[in-house]
């Protein structure tokens, strides 16, 4: 893994001086991260890149994970999904299983953080704590609030309440909460396997591998095959572009998905893909980061058609490597992407359509868009500023006011 | 002016400033609303959204105009008085309140003889935030124009960011830190010249390089 000075090759020294800078205020004041698993999923990997790092400049980091059994996690993943809106049948004692569940790990826990870091609904009411021992307390939610199951907002959100401030990753995710309520964007590591640079060799010869031409034009999303990642949308895209241009489609990504109408789409993807040999519709393992970095290096537009995203980090990968993108205006996208300046937004089908030809078409104009993009992910979603707004939000607990001087 | 008075001025000590973005739960899905939220919000809120799109797209040219301007472009499609809004003149203000009043006036004027009110389509709605801001000093500090020009070819660009936009809107100081400094040390033509300067048209990149041959044509007695 890379480390905090390796990164001042993309950022520059002075930037990771100030973080230098900015940690050394912690001096003395201890982060303990709380979440619900130590492996897999998001705030995991997140978390694993991020603890080292801080540690790195100085700050007195660790990570701890709650235990439960499947009921518990059974629970927890239902949670999760009425909190995407999905409708949920929850059992009567679903909710006190999950609060005893969190009461025994909070009188087995050793919550001795200055600061406890709390990530998503699975730990939340590990604050009831802090009557007993006081301390700084963060609830960090991860993922897509936007429109939460009532009963289940109602419920969270006499825990959230009791923390001194709730962190989401946009702005359409705000609730009317009575804490203060901090944007943090995730963030992508510009060193890892998925974003470091690729030879062209390595390119070609991934491209080569699944027999994909690139002497002509390829458009490419990489998404879970998931309806609301719409991939049969991204095909008609391309039968409506491939009417005027010679152009090939990757559809890319992890096949696994809760989506009960996954197989359907799958089936109908792979039948579209039967019928026409420009069509790539590639499942790939976990472990294929190499691989998605050189597709996204080595296509010519990146589209992103989601009809629903929790922020869409897809996005940033593919602006990272000068990509020009087209995707739709959902989640956290449009901070990803200002339209016309570091990409281009859509909101339609053919819209989407409309602007693959424009960028086929006019590549000066496309290459740009990469360009402009690639500064904008430097400045705003390296893992560099991510850490910074880490940084920051554990000194607001200690510092009021608009303006703070430290 | 002769060395000796120079060496009195105090050195110049670069701080530099990092933003927290806090989240209001407040939003627009039209220009009345935006209007609404524009007259009620704090002032770091507008300071927000006419200078948080400077660091964040500081790099391009043409730069994308202020929050505002760009959602009433872009997502309602009102290209008049996006531009409108777009152009407001922000460097001319000395205080965000009467920022604030500007965004109201031409709104509030827009209003009046529009025949329709467009809503944003769901999920572009216009949301509000705010910055908490920290400073904080790094560990460069000029004695002298010379090491001055040298340390501002490597601060980061949020420590050229404070020096020229915060401390003259959001503290509502009368000049930018480094004029003011300039000034103290005797270089008037060159702390006007820098005055002169409407640093919303550059890029920030493009800034620190007309500063440093600002430096170079007038810092010499």
């Amino acid at each position: 893994m890379a480390s905090i000075e390796e990164y001042s090759s993309i950022t520059g020294q002075a930037s990771i001086d100030e973080l230098f800078l900015l940690a050394k205020q912690l001096e003395g004041k201890s982060v303990q991260n709380i979440n619900s698993t130590a492996v897999g999923g998001g705030v995991a990997e997140i978390l694993t890149r991020m603890i080292p790092l801080l540690k790195q400049l100085g700050v007195n980091a660790k990570w701890d994970v709650i235990k439960g059994n499947e009921k518990f996690f059974a629970i927890t993943k239902n949670i999760h999904n009425a909190l995407h809106g999905i409708p949920v049948n929850f059992m009567d004692d679903d909710f006190s299983y999950f609060l005893e569940i969190n009461k025994m790990n909070a009188n087995e826990m050793d919550l001795s953080g200055d600061i406890i870091f709390v990530h998503d609904p699975q730990p939340v009411a590990l604050i009831e704590r802090q009557k007993d021992i006081g301390r700084n307390w963060i609830w960090r939610c991860h993922i897509d609030f936007s429109k939460p199951d009532v009963r289940t907002w109602k419920f969270l959100r006499t825990y959230i309440e009791q923390y001194d401030c709730a962190v989401f990753s946009a702005p359409a995710f705000a609730r009317d909460l009575t804490i203060k309520q901090v944007l943090i964007s995730p963030s992508i590591d510009p060193l890892s396997d998925k974003n470091k640079e690729l030879s062209p060799e390595v390119i070609s010869s991934i491209f080569e591998r699944f027999g994909i031409d690139q002497s002509r034009p390829i458009i490419t999303q990489i998404s879970r095959f998931d309806y609301l990642k719409d991939p049969l949308g991204v095909i008609k895209v391309y039968k409506k572009v491939r009417k005027y241009l010679d152009v090939q489609l990757v559809l890319a990504g992890g096949g696994a998905t809760d989506d009960p109408e996954g197989p359907r789409i799958m089936e109908e993807v792979k039948h579209e893909a039967d019928k026409d040999p420009d069509i790539f519709v590639l499942f790939l393992p976990p472990a294929s980061d190499i691989e998605i970095n050189a597709l996204q290096r080595g296509s010519t537009v990146i589209l992103q058609k989601s009809l629903k995203e929790g922020f869409g980090l897809t996005v940033s990968e593919a602006l990272w490597k000068a990509k020009p993108v087209i995707a739709t205006a959902v989640g956290g996208i449009p901070l990803q992407i200002a339209h016309k300046y570091s990409g281009i937004l859509t909101h339609t089908l053919e819209g989407t359509a409309y602007w693959v030809k424009q960028l086929l078409n006019e590549p000066e104009y496309a290459r740009r868009l990469g360009i402009n993009g690639k500064e904008h992910i430097k400045n705003n979603f390296l893992i560099t500023r991510h850490i910074k707004d880490y940084l920051l939000i554990f000194l607001s607990l200690f510092h009021k006011g608009d303006i703070i001087y430290l | 002016m002769n060395q000796s008075q120079a060496t009195i001025v105090e050195p110049f000590q670069f701080y530099s400033k990092a933003d927290q973005t806090v989240l209001l739960d407040k939003k627009a899905k039209n220009i009345r609303e935006l209007l609404d939220g524009i007259k009620t919000v704090s002032g770091a809120s507008i300071y927000f959204h006419t200078h948080k799109f400077l660091q964040q797209h500081h790099y391009l040219s043409p730069e994308p105009p202020n929050d505002f301007g760009y959602w009433i472009t872009n997502v309602l499609n009102e290209e008049v008085l996006g531009e409108q809004i777009s152009a407001i003149d922000i460097i001319q203000f000395k205080k965000i309140a009467d920022l604030r009043l500007q965004f109201i006036e031409v709104i509030e004027s827009y209003l009046q003889t529009a025949e329709r009110i467009v809503d944003a389509p769901r999920g572009e709605e216009f949301h509000f935030m705010a910055s908490q801001t920290f400073v904080y000093p790094t560990s460069y500090v000029a004695q002298t124009l010379s090491e001055f020009k040298e340390i501002l070819a490597k601060i980061s660009i949020h420590s050229l960011y404070f020096h020229i936009f915060d401390a003259s809107l959001r503290l509502e100081q009368h000049e930018n830190d480094f004029s003011n400094w300039f000034r103290r040390l005797g270089h008037t033509r060159l702390a006007d010249e820098v005055l002169r300067l409407d640093p919303y048209t550059f890029t920030l990149e493009g800034l620190r390089e007309k500063i440093i041959i600002l430096i170079e044509r007038y810092g010499k007695h």
